[in-house]
């Protein structure tokens, strides 16, 4: 059992959304601190409000104003906030039903404790001070003392939708992040890595030779559990000419990059090909692998410094002959 | 051409094809896998399933997996884990990005068809490499309700509170379920978290550690079969007498979270309310879930009196994402191909507070 390899990993998605109109309304409205519902074939005022049905699935576009207060529907006390939670104190999450709205919203409502809420408690949303069209305009509920006849919208009134600088889209940031690992076949062939060898591993059934292995023959669906040094040499099998810069990557265009067959591998591999002119790298042509130095990697920037080939480099042999390579192109 | 019988409405009158499960097979299920990658982890399963059938892999007709990239972090990671299957030459393959127990309904209507004789069904989550809690929030309405965050233990704890206001729980009644489960899954070698479990401190108020479910990493697979071929391949198949799966409101401020609507008409279709069952595999995450899906499927009346819930310990015991719900009808078939069940309900759920389900109804022949 080799050691379990971890290194940091990080997915993040700027995901861009469009809205439909009664979104559009809805988040818009949050900006203008006002709330949006909208009236579905039941007569329910749906806030937050749906673009269809959530029972008929029928479009769905009368809007109505409902109120900034509303009463507790059901509630959990969550007593260690979490990244990107509406608030970074213990809080409440809550279900708040609005005045003048039948369905309830899901937010945040910020309490002493847990013994100051309850089920049917009044609440009121706290707005957030600066508004950019997003659920998170509303900063938060907080609870409502208040008895009620201060004028606020009760009953649902007739909107719209029109607002100055309606919004068509949301930008939602999403970020995640893992631990990972690479499980027992590429760990031995990272940590082989580290001396300078290239680990491939062997099928038992159909005999082939996989590197980088990933733990299985994908075509016989058995563990490849025999170990095999490749290389370090190998055959070009074929190659692109790059001309695009990638980003984070120092290398000048055009460069190649190509499939190689190292000797003894079943499976070509793919590397930058260097030391020699763009436009003179051949189908045939055999390399050997110029080292990086550097230790395991522990976050994606330091990629670069893995101990792994930089690139290959021609050998100087002659070219290999196409049946030799023909059959992993 | 043969295909199930139900009209649009009623009890499904069984479809003209007969399908069964003939085999199950699971991994031990672990808080952590960080040894194996995720084909690692599946292999042995696939190959124990497969070789229970007397099957090799290149006999099976139709393959079809269930997983989700979002739980390790890995793009089509799905694709690597065809690699334990041995795809290549092409077979005939397809995967949701759902629990297996969809997958397994892919598969059923396949077989219907007439087109595959035979079908591997497969899934698998790592939730180890990853914030499970974090990452299950990536499934919400994006707009409401993702940019809050709210965790799934905060959106089952809403639930569980509803239920509590409504008088139909407490956290003593909870408790038991934890208990049950976890006592029975002593029985469960597979199982993550069995005997006694502390209920422990809120995690998110009313649920407390014991009433969640471990985080975990695991894998399940079952192999369906068509008729005299299941018959051949196993000495008692567990016949699908009825599948059907339904899903609520997109919106959870829009669903009364004490009742599962969809749980109940989905059992419907399947044929469930027709008959008494003896074995309910139930995947409720949460204790309080398992509250929920009684009422839907009428387990605490008379007629659920002589109903065995979980004796595999649930999801409460073993819940790798993604495979959990496949392993409620895998060890449902199983207590059916062991004699030790006759009728059985099994269920599957997706999504916060019980959102999509799955019911189907197994039985064995007499003997
Ligand atoms: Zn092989």
């Amino acid at each position: 059992m080799p050691e379990i390899l971890t290194a940091p990993l990080v997915v993040e998605f700027p995901f861009t959304r469009s809205l439909g109109p009664v979104q559009s309304a809805f988040l818009t409205g949050l900006r203008e601190r006002t709330v949006l519902g909208v009236t579905a074939s039941d007569g329910r005022v749906v806030v937050p409000p749906a673009e269809y049905d959530p029972v008929t699935a029928e479009e769905i576009r009368e809007l109505v104003e409902v109120g900034t207060a509303g009463t507790v529907t059901t509630w959990a006390w969550n007593p260690a906030p979490r990244r990107g939670q509406p608030l970074d104190t213990p809080f409440a999450w809550v279900l708040v039903r609005l005045d003048g709205a039948d369905t309830a919203l899901l937010h945040a409502l910020d309490a002493p404790g847990p013994d100051a809420v309850r089920t049917g408690m009044r609440v009121r949303i706290r707005w957030a001070a600066e508004r950019t069209g997003a659920i998170t305009d509303i900063a938060c509920f907080e609870p409502d003392e208040s008895t009620g006849d201060d004028g606020r919208t009760r009953e649902p009134v007739a909107h719209d939708g029109q607002f100055p600088d309606l919004l068509t889209g949301i930008t939602a940031p999403a970020r995640l992040d893992y631990t990972y690992s690479p499980g027992a076949a590429q760990s031995r062939y990272i940590q082989a890595l580290a001396d300078r060898r290239t680990l491939g591993e062997r099928c038992p059934a159909c005999r082939k030779v996989y590197v980088p292995p990933r733990g299985a023959c994908p075509t016989c669906g058995v563990a490849t559990s025999t170990q095999v040094e490749v290389g370090p040499r190998g055959t070009v099998t074929t190659f692109c000419i790059v001309n695009i810069k990638a980003r984070n990557l120092d290398i000048d265009v055009p460069y190649v990059y190509a499939h190689i067959a190292l000797d003894g591998a079943d499976l070509a591999l793919h590397a930058r090909i260097g030391g020699i002119p763009y436009d003179q790298v051949r189908m045939g042509l055999r390399v050997e692998p110029v080292w990086a130095d550097g230790a395991f990697p522990h976050s994606p920037e330091d990629m670069g410094a893995a101990p792994i080939p930089d690139h290959y480099r021609p050998t100087g042999e002659p070219d290999a002959d196409y049946d030799s390579y023909k059959e992993l192109i | 051409m043969p295909g199930p019988s139900t009209g649009p409405s009623g009890p499904s009158t069984g479809p003209l094809r007969e399908v069964a499960i003939v085999a199950f097979g699971q991994s031990d299920h672990v808080r952590s896998s960080a040894e194996t990658s995720e084909v690692e982890m599946l292999m042995p399963v696939l190959h124990d399933v497969v070789s229970r059938t007397g099957l090799k892999a290149g006999d099976i007709d139709f393959t079809c997996s269930g997983s989700s990239d979002y739980l390790a972090g890995r793009a089509f990671s799905f694709t690597m884990a065809l690699d334990g299957v041995g795809a290549w030459p092409p077979i005939s393959e397809s995967h949701v990005e759902m629990d297996g127990a969809w997958a397994l309904y892919e598969a059923w209507v396949k077989l219907l068809t007439g087109e595959a004789e035979t079908a591997l069904v497969y899934a698998y989550g790592k939730s180890s490499p990853g914030d499970l809690r974090e990452v299950l929030t990536r499934q919400l309405d994006p707009y409401y309700l993702a940019p809050l965050w709210p965790d799934s233990v905060a959106l089952a704890a809403l639930q569980a509170q509803a239920l509590i206001d409504a008088g139909l729980t407490d956290q003593g009644a909870l408790a038991g379920i934890a208990a049950r489960s976890r006592t029975a899954a002593e029985a469960n070698p597979h199982a993550q978290l069995r005997g006694a479990v502390p209920a422990g401190d809120p995690v998110v108020a009313p649920l407390r550690t014991g009433d969640c479910p471990p985080i975990g990493d695991g894998a399940a697979a079952v192999v369906l079969a068509a008729g005299d071929t299941a018959r051949r391949l196993c000495d008692r198949p567990a016949w699908i007498r009825g599948l059907d799966h339904r899903i609520e409101a997109h919106a959870l401020g829009v669903r009364d979270l004490t009742d599962s609507p969809s749980t109940r008409l989905a059992a419907e279709r399947a044929g469930y309310f027709a008959r008494p069952v003896d074995t309910a595999e139930l995947h409720a995450p949460f204790t309080s879930q398992e509250v929920v899906l009684r009422r839907a499927l009428a387990l605490d009346g008379p007629d659920g009196a002589g109903v065995r819930i979980n004796p595999s310990g649930g999801a409460l015991a073993a819940n790798p994402v993604m495979a959990a719900g496949l392993i409620r009808l895998g060890e449902a078939a199983a207590r059916i191909q062991r004699g030790e069940s006759d009728r059985a309900l099994a269920h599957a759920t997706s999504g916060p507070c019980l959102q999509q389900n799955l019911v189907a109804v197994l039985e064995g022949e007499t003997r």
